[in-house]
């Protein structure tokens, strides 16, 4: 069950969205530059083959219930983190367009939570490093569990985010943190087993698979990831501590301005300029940089001159109600005119034959 | 695993639809993938609370499903697949936001179920303009449209190819489940002993088929290029559909239509 469109706001969708065409473009970049050709039927391959097992249904001994396979980290693990990226998103994209199950505005969420989190922060950081020894049984059971429960912890950790910023739902962020986090974790514990069980097999029946793969990373791609590592690092220290010390008095600009104009920021002319500052209100999920807090929204509404949205009146009630089951009486009687239509259509084409 | 006959159905269902020939499928489908990225766009940015100005967009999936032919039982299925996502956790809004949001006939109505409802309907408008999308556009032509885009061909090679042997796999996997179930009869799923063996057969299997299909597609001249047959430019009809919708929709999204329309009956009436 991937994150629907309608529990999204325009503004995360975006930002998501750009996030993995960035990583995306990446990826296609790095598969590029050492690509024989094998690799992309592989990859399609590959992923119909995760598009099916993702239907098993792996019964859980004792329970009665049973799991499914995520399986970002499998293909992570068999082709590598960009071609596993890249072949999670299609799977995902095959998903959002026949099944609707996650949304296409919501897709940069869901390639981001489960391709993003396996296959360049569980895989890397958390699988290859148990595997660096060498493969035996354990390694790999201890590794696959503790790389999946990870990685989908991160990726519902990254629901929660996107569905809390997008101020669609109502439930807070400890409740919701506290929903979702324990049940990924069983989720977790049978993906791991499950991708220890496979990988297991693969090893014993066909090691030069996961030799290829793990040959084809450690050739050229070490130095760049620490790069990128390093950069998250200070990105992360700089944004999260740092701004602590941020300064309180007015930036290089707003000091300008108030030395020229006398204000800190100019009043927007009427016309596009409004609309679009309004939009941008609207739309804005970190404005000044912080969560949109209630307790800064019942601040500014005593502030504010104009009426409670929405106007409480009966007057305005009424024509709403009118005007919507208009509304919906007009839509559905359009549907209903054209397939009248149609069917004469054909009635005249098949007794022209 | 016995749900695979329904989904390749499913699946078989909608893509040949695609192959319908109506005035709707004739549009460019970049025309149509544009469209239905704006109309998401615009569905999900409604205020919460706005019930009303979100109805008029009604019109869109009504209006492609009567033109496009697509039968209601094929959009029917997704949408319940999903609603208990939604209404898992859009429910929970009644119960947290008790704020009141709307009075009429002196029934007070809070926030929590206006937003609920809100969740509810945009959540159908947009799985029906996703499921619409393919319905009159078709998988081949959707990554066309994507290829017009600049999409890198990588990405659009390796999604077709997925699409494709998601058929044969899901075939081959049906047939790996009888065998199972044959031997090992009255389970409800894949018993752990097997967890390893069998999905890793259906691996190896993947994988010994793809290198078979390297190798055909090598024999067939294949270079790692792409040629969808011919370039479609677009025509003054495509560009048409696409303003024609963008203008309702937006305007939609700027002005609250059916309480402009029930304030000129109501004060037509009085």
């Amino acid at each position: 069950m991937h994150m629907a469109d309608a529990l999204i706001s325009p503004a995360v969708g975006g930002v998501m969205w750009a996030a993995t065409a960035g990583i995306a473009a990446y990826s296609i970049k790095k598969i590029q530059s050492d690509l024989d050709d094998k690799k992309i039927p592989l990859m399609g391959v590959m992923g119909a083959f995760i598009f099916a097992a993702q239907m098993i249904n792996f019964s859980i001994p004792g329970t009665g219930s049973s799991g499914h396979l995520g399986g970002g980290l499998i293909l992570a693990i068999l082709l590598g983190p960009y071609a596993g990226f890249l072949t999670m998103a299609s799977v995902l994209l095959v998903q959002a367009l026949f099944f609707a199950d996650g949304g296409l505005l919501a897709f940069g969420c869901n390639v981001f939570n489960l391709g993003f989190f396996p296959c360049f922060i569980a895989y890397p950081f958390i699988y290859k490093i148990i595997l660096n020894k060498g493969y035996t049984s354990g390694r790999i059971l201890f590794g696959a569990m503790l790389a999946a429960i990870l990685g989908l912890q991160m990726g519902a950790f990254g629901v929660v985010l996107e569905t809390v910023s997008s101020g669609i739902s109502e439930l807070p962020f400890r409740s919701f943190v506290m929903l979702m986090q324990p049940i990924h974790l069983a989720i977790g514990v049978v993906e791991g087993l499950v991708t220890a069980a496979v990988v297991t097999f693969v090893w014993q029946a066909r090691p030069e698979i996961l030799q290829k793969t793990a040959m084809g990373q450690a050739l050229g791609n070490l130095s760049i990831r620490k790069v990128i590592t390093g950069l998250a690092i200070v990105a992360l220290l700089t944004g999260g501590a740092l701004s602590w010390t941020a300064s309180t008095y007015p930036d290089g600009l707003e000091w300008s301005m108030a030395r020229t104009a006398g204000v800190e920021e100019l009043e927007l002319p009427q016309g596009l300029h409004q609309v679009m500052a309004a939009f941008q209100e609207k739309t804005a999920f970190l404005p000044d940089y912080s969560f949109r807090s209630a307790e800064s929204e019942e601040e500014t509404e005593p502030a504010a001159a104009e009426a409670p949205w929405p106007a409480v009146s009966a007057g305005t009630s009424v024509s709403g109600l009118v005007g919507g089951s208009l509304t919906l009486m007009l839509a559905a009687a359009t549907g209903i005119i054209i397939s009248v239509f149609k069917r004469k259509e054909k009635l005249a084409t098949i007794n022209k034959a | 695993m016995s749900n695979i006959s329904n989904t390749l159905y499913n699946m078989h269902a909608l893509d040949e639809h695609a192959d319908t020939k109506t005035m709707l499928h004739s549009i460019h489908p970049v025309s149509k993938l544009l469209v239905t990225m704006v109309f998401l766009l615009v569905v999900v940015s409604f205020h919460k609370y706005d019930l009303s100005g979100l109805l008029p967009l009604v019109f869109y999936p009504l209006v492609v499903s009567s033109l496009g032919d697509v039968p209601f039982r094929l959009l029917f299925k997704p949408m319940l697949l999903t609603a208990p996502l939604l209404v898992g956790i859009g429910i929970f809004n009644p119960i947290l936001d008790q704020s009141i949001a709307v009075v009429f006939c002196s029934v007070s109505i809070s926030g929590g179920w206006l937003s609920f409802l809100s969740i509810l309907l945009k959540g159908g408008l947009t799985i029906l303009a996703a499921l619409l999308l393919l319905a009159t556009t078709g998988m081949d032509r959707i990554a066309f449209a994507l290829r017009m885009l600049y999409v890198p061909r990588l990405f659009v090679l390796q999604l077709l190819l997925t699409y494709r042997y998601i058929y044969v796999l899901l075939e081959e996997f049906g047939r790996i489940w009888n065998g199972y179930l044959l031997r090992a009869p009255g389970q409800q799923g894949v018993g752990w002993q097997v967890w390893g063996s069998l999905t890793g057969n259906m691996l190896l299997r993947s994988m010994d088929r793809a290198q078979r299909v390297y190798e055909a597609m090598r024999l067939r001249g294949f270079e790692g290029e792409y040629h969808p047959g011919g370039t479609r430019p677009l025509t003054l009809a495509d560009i048409g559909y696409m303003a024609g919708w963008v203008l309702f929709f937006t305007t939609a999204r700027y002005y609250n239509l059916p309480a402009l329309l029930g304030q000129l009956v109501t004060g037509g009436i009085s």
